[in-house]
């Protein structure tokens, strides 16, 4: 075989807009979209129930959805960790629910310490996701089921702590509620959020680029760093901007980013987080990579369990109450969505938890501009659906085509 | 000087199956051996010795002139033996870098070095010559062939002293067959002891330095590639020199 100096087969990375352009194409074509197509989604359902109605884009309606994300979009964190090893959780709903009931119980009723009652909370949630990963990896039974077992169990155990009534009010002033009630007024807060944020994203990306070119490998152009910091600066200094018009920076929304990042951190720049890659990627390979499996199984679904407990905790301090209906009806399936929608495959081993936060807004924008529009549920139901298959489809064809684009 | 791995008198039973009978094999540094033989004939199971999945029954296994024991995985890897296997096992969502470096990623204060990592698969491609467009995209969207070159970069990262390829042009188209060639002859130049099981007899007399054919879970033969001709190993593997007149010469030897 005869070696040619440049093999035409290798990606060659033009410098300049000719090259961004190239591998933009070249990764479209190769079925890696990323965040790109929930993105234009927003979009467009923003620019659609702006132009339908107004009020859409206003301070006020857009601090409340920040909000109003919160709840489902922390279940859906931990549905991010179960689809990316290819699994489902069907009790994520009804883990929240539980949790929430249990909170209200310990903290209005036994008049336990919020802080107390909230960790023990989350504490329940991760043990009922210690019992779905047990018995998947340990005992073999296939996900679905567990899962479907523990919602209808973890359903009645909700019904069973609540007693009675059915309905405890937690204090609408008291810590639970400040949850999801608290603003950080002073506009330096999330300015200096914004701030943060962005700075960290870019010494992050300059140390980074520093480290690669010292070791001789391929980095990013200082434009191209230059660019996605700037992207980043405007999308957060434009959310900052637009929270300080109304009540300013909600802590829930805070608590929210930082899980966010801090999971994808663990996601992407741990070894445990490329062993859940690895597991669902290929099972076989990372057994021979010497990966404990089972334990990876079994702490994926205690995280998913452990972040149901702390959605359905923020879930009753946005209403003040813990109630039969916390996480019940579609939450679970609105926090599935939200993650498929926002890019994770449901095939496991591809995605990230900025998919929660991003297939959340899509859904919560959606129902609040049907909200605002006075469109009944029904027709809500259907959009979000309509929305959830075009993401799955979105999925179902950059698979396909990431495999017709191997390069033979 | 003694080889590197050498195998005495290797006996392997199944309940009623004898697998393998006082099987010898020697591998030097710096040598192909290629292991052939017909389906049955002991190839996998003899591999399974090595690699320490299933242990002899019988038999020593030298390891630089000293008795060593190869009852796990582990102990195989210890000693400098890596073992590709034919179903390649690479994560295909993860990248190159992630696939040669799964279950044994460099951290620095338990954080993925990404930079030491992708440094370091660049420079063992290198120098293995192995092209692939991007050490940063999925494993899915690679060839057969820069597939099966991945997946035996990533065996050569502890540094072993032998690598045991099992098929590893099996389903390979002739380009990429050729490129795994390649890599295997490199191998051997940078030192490392090969042993290739295969049943292309081409791609056997185009690398190998000697063959050692088995038959029916026993030695029958090793030559030497250059001077043997392929229809004696193909004679040797089914038994075609088996006839009464070879019988009588060889028992006229003893």
């Amino acid at each position: 075989m005869s070696e040619s100096p440049v093999d035409p087969r290798l990606v060659v990375s033009e410098q300049g807009l000719t090259g961004y352009l190239g591998e933009f194409r070249r990764k479209v074509k190769g079925g890696e979209l990323g965040p790109l197509p929930v993105v234009i989604g927003l979009i467009v359902i923003w620019l659609v129930f702006q132009s339908l109605n107004s009020q859409f884009l206003s301070a006020q309606n857009l601090s409340n959805l920040s909000v109003d994300i919160v709840p489902t979009g922390l279940i859906s964190v931990g549905i991010v960790f179960v689809l990316l090893l290819g699994e489902i959780d069907l009790a994520a709903g009804a883990v929240s629910g539980a949790c929430a009931a249990v909170l209200a119980v310990l903290n209005v009723n036994m008049g336990m310490s919020p802080g107390l009652a909230i960790l023990l909370a989350v504490a329940v949630g991760a043990v009922l996701g210690l019992i779905h990963g047990f018995f998947f990896a340990k005992i073999g039974v296939p996900s679905f089921v567990v899962t479907l077992a523990g919602f209808l169990a973890w359903t009645g155990f909700q019904l069973w702590v609540l007693g009675p009534n059915g309905t405890i009010n937690l204090p609408s002033d008291g810590f639970v509620a400040g949850l999801t009630s608290t603003y950080f007024i002073y506009v330096i807060a999330a300015y200096g959020l914004a701030a943060l944020g962005v700075a960290g994203f870019l010494a992050v990306s300059l140390i980074g680029n520093n480290r690669r070119r010292a070791a001789g490998i391929p980095y990013r152009t200082t434009g191209d760093i230059v660019f996605r910091t700037v992207v980043l600066a405007v999308v957060a200094f434009g959310a900052a901007y637009i929270l300080n018009l109304y009540q300013g920076l909600p802590l829930a929304l805070l608590i929210f980013l930082v899980v966010v990042v801090g999971t994808d951190f663990v996601l992407r720049r741990t070894r445990y987080g490329r062993s859940i890659f690895a597991v669902g990627g290929n099972i076989e390979a990372a057994r021979r990579a010497g990966i404990n499996v089972p334990f990876i199984r079994i702490s994926v679904f205690v995280i998913s369990g452990s972040f149901a407990a702390v959605g359905g905790i923020f879930a009753a301090s946005r209403i003040s109450s813990a109630s039969q209906a916390t996480g019940q009806s579609n939450v679970l399936l609105m926090a599935i969505a939200a993650a498929v929608i926002g890019g994770t495959s449901l095939f496991g081993g591809r995605g990230t938890t900025y998919s929660a936060l991003l297939g959340m807004l899509v859904i919560q924008s959606i129902a609040s501009g049907m909200a605002l529009q006075g469109v009944s549920n029904s027709i809500q139901f259907m959009v979000t659906g309509a929305v959830l298959l075009a993401a799955v489809v979105i999925d179902s064809i950059s698979r396909r085509s990431q495999k017709a684009a191997g390069r033979a | 000087m003694a080889p590197v791995l050498a195998l005495e008198r290797i006996s392997k039973r199944f309940g009623a199956v004898q697998a393998l009978t006082d099987v010898e094999l020697e591998v030097d540094a710096g040598e192909v051996v290629a292991l052939v033989g017909d389906n049955g004939a002991g190839k996998s199971t003899l591999i399974k010795v090595i690699a320490g999945v299933g242990p002899p029954d019988e038999g020593r296994i030298m390891w630089e002139g000293r008795q060593a024991t190869i009852a796990t995985p582990s102990d195989a890897q210890a000693l400098g033996i890596a073992t590709v296997y034919q179903d390649l096992a690479l994560c295909d969502n993860l990248d190159v870098v992630g696939n040669l470096y799964l279950g044994n990623e460099m951290t620095t204060m338990g954080v993925l070095d990404e930079v030491a990592m992708e440094k370091r698969s660049r420079d063992l491609l290198e120098t293995l010559s192995i092209k692939i467009p991007s050490v940063r995209i999925p494993v899915a969207s690679l060839s057969g062939g820069q597939r099966q070159t991945v997946a035996i970069s990533r065996s050569l990262l502890g540094d072993p002293k032998i690598v045991l390829l099992d098929e590893p042009t099996a389903a390979l188209g002739v380009e990429q067959t050729a490129q795994v060639l390649d890599l295997v002859e490199r191998l051997r130049g940078q030192g490392h002891g090969v042993i290739l099981i295969s049943h292309n007899m081409v791609d056997v007399k185009a690398v190998a330095d000697r063959i050692a054919v088995l038959r029916l879970g026993r030695n029958n033969g090793v030559f030497d590639a250059k001077t043997t001709t392929q229809e004696e190993i193909i004679s040797a593997i089914t038994g075609a020199t088996d006839n009464a007149a070879s019988r009588r010469s060889r028992r006229l030897s003893e």
